[in-house]
């Protein structure tokens, strides 16, 4: 597995960036991942997202994917693009540390 | 008297009467089976309608005809799964008390999901084929087309049959090249995903027959809404598709009865050992087919594959042994690909679709992740077999619950990143 050296913490990511180990997940960590995915500041809606991402993984065991995360974050789908474009599920999912939403076959 | 009672008369429940049928001790056990639609739709039939190679009468059977003699069948409405209770309320009063529930509510295309599907446009100019009128009334349609921007689109995964909108626009070139109208028609391929499919190996072979087809790929198209009057798509990302005919495949769904018995997730599909396949709710409840959460294709003979689990693992419910992981995620469809051919993907939740042979090694005789003539054929064969064996839960020669990987090219298997949704 790749290592990252993030906000002075060396962790483990998989081989598309995504933390191996969620529970070493630190708020600066998701300062770090989030500039490398294009987001320069993380405003009070991304943190109401990214902690619904993490609160939910906690109780499920899962990553949500993008229509539980809108539904159950308070931020709308179109909110959502807006604030991650590009793929506000996976890269939520990145930012929070937790893993890649399961793909749906 | 004990009580088995399974919800659906579709695939998976008609499939799960059949074997219980057979294998409880019917001394002890009665098994009733509901439904509130007295008619048997063969699906995987409602791709050819479109084209005319189907009709309406090639799909349809009574649901009464095909429930095994000494299953109790009654046709009713579902209004609420009251898990607690170990009861269900039926449309009308009727209260069904259960030792044992089998979840079979399958899923549906809800179109009222995607803002402006349901608008001007909807069965005029905009069709599904996932229901018998869709199918039909594009069948109208395409008999009256001349040319011009031929959408086939997928709104959201996860749908049932993830391939049938690729065999749609596969048989769709062969049918207008027929017609002599594909030239003037321009067919684009709108998706959520990555690629063409689910799953890598086989997006790359679908991509090529895309390609090859002159079939434009929108990859990564996320809807927002329909423009009935401008006739386009809209992206979350202000990405644009225009239209003439739109084929779309509006957001599935399980039944709203999982919603209203709290037993759903987002999409009232039911949380489910996705190898022993108990509903993570209760140890009485099962589920089976498309009604699961389980990470598979939504398709029939993935529901056939986990009767047969689920059976063995009901069985031991009830005499309080330990379940048997034993789904491992199996799933086979032929995927049509026009001018009489058809690839056949066989696969599980491990093992990508891969090339080799089906379903015995070597000798085959059909082809996996190839085109052939033969596996066309098969795909023509296999709505008798549907009928007569697999609803009837007989043997199928050389095919089991568990995939086999005799016979599969294992070598050739990438280990490249699956194609995934964002939704």
């Amino acid at each position: 597995m790749p290592e990252k050296t993030l906000a002075g913490v060396t962790v483990e990511v998989d081989d598309q960036g995504y933390l191996t180990q969620p529970r070493l997940w630190t708020r600066e960590l998701a300062r770090e991942l989030a500039r490398e995915e294009g987001i320069q500041e993380l405003t009070v809606p991304h943190w109401q997202v990214i902690e619904f991402m993490r609160r939910d993984w906690e109780e499920k065991g899962a990553s949500p994917n993008l229509r539980r995360i809108s539904k159950l974050s308070g931020i709308g789908t179109k909110e959502l693009y807006a604030l991650f474009p590009g793929g506000p599920g996976k890269k939520a999912a990145k930012i929070a540390g937790v893993p890649k939403p399961q793909g749906c076959v | 008297m004990k009580k088995v009672v399974i919800l659906g008369a579709g695939t998976g429940g008609t499939i799960m009467a059949a074997r219980l049928q057979r294998r409880l001790d019917r001394r002890r056990w009665s098994i009733t089976l509901v439904d509130e639609n007295p008619t048997h739709y063969y699906q995987p039939g409602f791709l050819f309608i479109p084209f005319g190679l189907y009709r309406e009468k090639d799909v349809v059977r009574r649901k009464a005809d095909l429930i095994p003699k000494g299953v109790e069948f009654k046709l009713a409405g579902i209004e609420k799964i009251e898990a607690g209770q170990n009861r269900v309320q039926l449309a009308g009063g009727e209260t069904l008390a259960y030792d044992v529930l089998v979840i079979a509510t399958g899923a549906k295309t809800a179109p009222a999901e995607n803002p402006g599907l349901l608008g001007d446009g909807w069965r005029r100019n905009i069709f599904d084929f996932y229901t018998p009128e869709g199918a039909l009334g594009l069948h109208q349609a395409l008999q009256q087309w001349r040319g011009g921007e031929l959408v086939v689109h997928i709104t959201e995964m996860p749908i049932k049959c993830p391939v049938a909108p690729l065999e749609f626009s596969f048989l769709a070139d062969w049918w207008l090249t027929r017609r002599g109208v594909r030239a003037p028609t321009h067919i684009t391929y709108v998706t959520p995903l990555a690629g063409a499919f689910t799953r890598q190996n086989c997006s790359t072979v679908l991509g090529y027959l895309l390609d090859r087809k002159k079939i434009t790929m929108i990859p990564d198209f996320n809807l927002e809404r329909v423009d009935p009057d401008a006739r386009k798509l809209v992206s979350y990302e202000g990405r644009e598709v225009p239209y003439d005919l739109l084929v779309t495949v509006p957001t599935n769904m399980g039944d709203p009865v999982i919603a209203r018995s709290g037993l759903g997730d987002e999409l009232n599909f039911v949380p489910t050992d996705r190898h022993t396949l108990q509903s993570l709710a209760r140890p009485n409840i099962f589920v089976v087919g498309d009604a699961t959460d389980v990470p598979m294709s939504k398709a029939g003979s993935v529901a056939h594959f986990q009767a047969e689990i689920l059976t063995e693992n009901l069985l031991r419910y009830i005499h309080g042994r330990e379940l048997t992981p034993g789904y491992d995620g199996h799933a086979n469809c032929f995927i049509e690909t026009g001018y009489q051919r058809a690839v056949l993907i066989d696969f599980n939740y491990e093992v990508e679709p891969v090339r080799g042979k089906f379903p015995l090694p070597v000798l085959g005789p059909l082809s996996l992740l190839q085109e052939s003539r033969l596996n066309h054929w098969g795909k023509l064969a296999f709505k008798w077999i549907y009928w007569n064996l697999l609803l009837k839960a007989r043997p199928l020669p050389g095919i089991g619950a568990r995939m086999s990987r005799a016979g599969k090219d294992l070598g050739s298997l990438a280990c490249a990143p699956q194609a995934e949704s964002e939704s």
